[in-house]
């Protein structure tokens, strides 16, 4: 029984349809392994058991009674703590809100808990997704299951963990600048990025609202596509929602086929900087989508220099006025001043001083200052002029090819506290992710093989806006033949953990 | 203290230049960005859902019928309507605003360059130009509680977030020139006017006294029409038509003061007090506040079809001053019967006694008389005394039938009023009803002029008016119930006159 930990949602699910396993053990062997692994591991900052037996008890009940249920009905799931969970903890990895149990649900998890997905719990994260290592969190940084010295990138390094430690078949990350992609690298799982509005963000606590958007961290390609389609299409909640109805993601993942695509190798994305061990397995992956009978194009997103440049002016200018509402009025912690009197203003900056890291804290005057009078033009203002431009690197770029393709991140997991004293260092570990939440195109990332260090090196493929089946069908093709020569899933590889 | 100049001597010495900013609450079912219900005076806190109470993770979406009703004021102002436009954040840190920041329109407005003509008390109509209407969000309502009510002082404050999030829009006007002594009046008549379109256009119950409708003005003083602006001030908050005028008033003769005495006019918030008609200094004002606008992420930007537009265009209803126009055509009235219905707010129920089948004289004697008092007595609106149109276009009827005489009619509504059903039935279960029947008339009259021989030999003799000291006893026999002229014409005939 132990093994049913082992298998990708796909198989899972097949198992329960057959009536091989049930709901309840699949989602006890789980909740027995983050018993195990977990205090190694920290990927969870809340195990929901008793809320996740039931939902699979339920599900076994309907199952057994016939009803049709959903393709992943019964396939436990880890959701990242930023996002809403009705009667769960959620903190978003921050001490200011420690405590706060939501009366809602976030759409997205209304979606899960109507297709009967148990909730194992809440993942780790940096606060308030503000990070790539997840050491940012307030609740102590989770480790990678490559080696437990490492980080395992971030801010969803509790999900890519969850997933790579066999505490969860399935995840929900979310991505503002890479924090789906980045981690699912660095651990050897799959992480995707949608379009920008193709998966409701109404429950979401925001760090950047025109960047963010959630998606899958799972074992394969084909999960993504499953839990993708579960999770994404329209929500007239998120103004920002796309109207028109998702592409076919898991008949793509299924069908994958790259003969006569043109795959566009971004220059500007794989340079100075990358690891020679993380270009030599993307270089290897690119010869075997080339013998598979893609045509590899280089193309030049010149704009992309400036990448960084211009998220880390965006992305601080939309956090620091999303996270106002942490005041210590309405809901979470609230701290009363050391001495004085007690008045709102006070009140608030306490709370706030008490409640947010030091990272949160550093972007929220960053941000405040980028769109304070006298310099909005000079910052924000700017920085929406470059993301124009990236924009059109990418409509340049797709008029020429199908996709566009570089390593995921310069690096394999560094080593835990290596980059905390040195922000500039850790931002730069988003270069190759950031183009993408900037310009609001989808993003795969899958496992390219491993580095010389011997740990996981991720493959990105990104797409044009609202052609995500594309990211699947190359995606796939890519790990098929990749786990023909490594002769089954990359994560097999991993070490296996102390239980303790 | 400054001394306040006598307001003539001040506008001899002074041109004042007005800004008027008016809020209106929409009366949408509900809230600007969420499915919470858009109501007044409900328990505190329990018309929220997690996007008005601003909580983590909580997501705005615009509604269309605020859009809708938006856009219909910017076309009754003549505005243009905007093809394209973005909400904004204007972010400030206060208890009673949700998520700290307020989502509004900055520099991209629904509507924009308009005007709007205002008729003043004498029939002279004055152009007020409109620089913008915006959309927005209205905030929470702070309660404090302990000491004397104010922030300062008191012992804690509670947040009623009912009202956070409910849809607004704001009407900028261009600054307004050459309004001379008249100031005060045209501020009011703006303000009034624009009410009037609210509820014309359905958009807003638009009551004053409940807030739905809040005025600041702006108002600066120069040397002369051909001199650069002087420093302003803001009175916030001026919620009647009367303080409006008042508070214009006062700031043109106080800051006549200033000047006068060689000092600056200080740029700030000011208060309005109704007591005093005089306003007292809020918070400095300067230019420098900082809300660090952006374009509003959460939120694509509204785009309203030229389709749309014009078909909210072709179905505006007719303009107030139009409408007004033609209705004291039809009904006859004098201009100060006109003025007084349309002060006390009477033209559409009069209208729809009109509809219902009632004389506009007897419609006009009904509202602004008997109900018009009752309500006062009662210290609420005439339209909340339970007497609807049908019911006043009933009781004239009974009346023009000879059921009811004036005085046996007010008694009927009096009992409509009581709640003891439509005329008809008022006048049946309290047995008013007249008497027809010529028998029991004639023998109370018989009676009466048997009782007082005196007074018919008066009446013989040629004192025609006498017969009125026959009539009190006639109608007390007859319990009120009689007509006096038919009483009248009795006793001429049976006095041989």
């Amino acid at each position: 029984m132990s093994d049913v930990t082992r298998l990708s949602a796909a198989e899972l699910a097949e198992q329960l349809g057959r009536g091989d396993v049930t709901s309840v053990e699949v989602t006890q062997a789980h909740l027995d392994r983050i018993a195990a692994v977990d205090p190694a591991i920290h990927a969870f900052l809340h195990v929901s058991s008793d809320e996740a037996l039931a939902t699979a008890a339920d599900v076994d009940a309907r199952r057994a009674a016939g009803e049709p249920l959903h393709a992943l009905a019964g396939v436990p799931i880890a959701v990242k703590d930023v996002v809403v969970t009705k009667d769960i903890p959620t903190t978003a990895g921050s001490k200011i809100l420690d405590g706060w149990i939501p009366p809602y649900d976030a759409t997205l998890v209304t979606r899960l808990r109507q297709a009967g997905l148990p909730i194992l719990g809440k993942t780790n994260m940096d606060e308030f997704a503000m990070g790539s290592s997840t050491e940012h969190s307030a609740y102590g940084p989770t480790r990678n299951p490559w080696d437990e010295t490492r980080i395992p990138g971030g801010s969803g390094g509790g999900s890519a963990a969850a997933v790579a430690a066999f505490e969860a078949p399935l995840a929900i990350g979310t991505d503002t600048g890479g924090s789906i992609r980045q981690p699912a690298a660095v651990t050897g799982s799959v992480g995707v990025k949608p379009t920008y509005g193709g998966v409701s963000r109404y429950g979401l606590i925001a760090m950047a609202s025109s960047l963010d958007q959630a998606g899958p961290v799972t074992r394969s390609v084909l999960d993504s596509a499953l839990l993708h389609e579960l999770i994404g299409g329209h929500d007239p909640r998120d103004s920002t929602s796309i109207p028109e109805s998702l592409p076919e993601l898991v008949a793509a993942a299924r069908g994958g086929d790259v003969a006569g695509m043109r795959l566009g190798v971004v220059s500007q994305l794989s340079g100075d900087g990358y690891e020679p061990g993380v270009k030599a397995r993307f270089d290897d992956a690119l010869a075997l989508l080339a013998d598979a009978g893609a045509e590899i194009v280089e193309v030049s997103c010149p704009s992309f220099d400036y990448a960084l440049d211009a998220y880390y002016l965006i992305m601080p200018s939309e956090a620091s006025s999303n996270l106002a509402r942490f005041d210590g009025m309405r809901f979470g912690a609230r701290t009363l001043p050391d001495e004085g009197p007690v008045t709102a203003e006070r009140v608030m900056a306490a709370t706030r001083g008490a409640g947010f890291g030091p990272e949160v804290k550093r972007r929220i005057m960053l941000g405040t200052y980028a769109l304070s009078a006298g310099y909005y033009d000079a910052y924000y203002g700017s920085a929406q002029k470059v993301r124009t431009l990236i924009q059109r690197d990418f409509a340049a770029a797709f008029d020429k090819v199908d996709v566009l393709v570089s390593p995921t991140s310069p690096t394999t997991a560094f080593e835990l506290g290596a980059k905390l004293d040195d922000p500039m260092a850790m931002y730069l570990n988003d270069v190759a992710t950031i183009p993408a939440n900037l310009a609001g195109v989808p993003g795969i990332s899958l496992p390219s093989g491993l580095s010389s260090d011997g740990l996981p090196a991720g493959f990105q493929i990104l797409g044009p806006a609202k052609a995500d089946d594309r990211l699947y069908r190359v995606g796939s093709v890519l790990e098929r033949l990749l786990e023909q020569q490594w002769g089954g899933p990359l994560l097999a590889q991993a070490p296996t953990l102390e239980v303790a | 203290m400054t001394d306040l100049v006598d307001y003539d001597e001040a506008i001899a010495e002074f041109d004042p230049v007005l800004g008027i900013e008016v809020h209106v609450e929409l009366g949408t079912a509900t809230k600007m960005f969420d499915g919470a219900p858009n109501s007044f005076a409900a328990e505190p806190n329990s018309q929220v859902t997690p996007v008005s109470l601003g909580l983590p993770g909580a997501l705005p979406a615009v509604n269309r019928r605020a859009v809708e009703y938006a856009i219909k004021i910017g076309l009754a102002l003549n505005c243009e309507i905007a093809e394209y436009c973005r909400f904004a954040r204007k972010n400030y840190f206060y208890p009673d605003n949700p998520k700290n920041f307020q989502t509004s329109q900055y520099d991209e407005p629904i509507a924009y360059e308009g005007h709007l003509d205002v008729e003043l008390d004498d029939g002279e109509v004055f152009r007020v130009k409109i620089e913008r209407a915006h959309m927005e969000e209205d905030a929470g309502k702070n309660t404090h509680v302990g000491g004397s009510g104010r922030i300062q002082g008191a012992d804690h404050s509670l947040v009623d977030y009912n009202r956070a999030g409910v849809p607004l829009v704001e009407i900028v006007t261009h600054p307004i020139e050459g309004a001379g002594s008249r100031a005060p009046e045209v501020a009011r008549a703006y303000v009034r006017t624009l009410r009037d379109i609210f509820r014309t256009l359905g958009v807003s119950e638009a009551r004053m006294e409940q807030g739905n409708v809040r005025a600041d003005v702006n108002l600066s003083l120069r040397a002369d029409p051909g001199a650069p602006l002087g420093t302003r001030t803001e009175t916030k908050n001026v919620n009647s038509f009367r303080s409006i005028e008042r508070a214009v008033r006062y700031e043109v003769s106080r800051q006549a003061g200033v000047l006068r005495a060689g000092g600056a006019v200080t740029q700030e918030t000011r208060h309005f007090h109704e007591d005093t008609a005089s306003t007292s200094s809020g918070r400095p004002k300067s230019d420098a506040d900082d809300y660090r606008y952006f374009p509003e992420p959460d939120l694509v930007p509204v785009a309203p079809s030229r389709e749309w537009v014009e078909e909210l265009r072709a179905a505006l209803p007719e303009p107030a001053s139009d409408r007004r126009k033609r209705l004291q055509a039809e009904w006859g009235y004098s201009d100060l019967e006109m003025r007084d219905v349309v002060n006390a707010d009477l033209l559409e129920p009069i209208e729809q006694t009109v509809a219902a089948g009632c004389a506009p004289a007897a419609a006009r004697k009904w509202w602004s008389g008997e109900l018009a008092r009752t309500a006062k007595a009662k210290d609420v609106e005439v339209t909340e005394l339970g007497v609807g149109p049908a019911h006043i276009a009933e009781l004239a009827g009974l009346v023009d039938a000879g059921k009811l005489n004036d005085a046996l009619a007010r008694q009927v509504l009096e009992g409509v009023i009581a709640g003891e059903g439509a005329p008809s039935e008022v006048m049946a279960g309290r047995g008013l009803e007249m008497v027809s029947d010529d028998g029991a008339l004639t023998a109370a009259v018989d009676k009466a002029m048997a009782d007082q021989p005196d007074v018919v030999a008066k009446i013989q003799g040629g004192k025609v008016q006498a017969v009125g000291a026959l009539i009190g006893p006639i109608m007390k026999e007859m319990r009120g119930k009689a007509d006096a002229s038919k009483i009248r014409e009795l006793i001429l005939e049976r006095a041989g006159q």
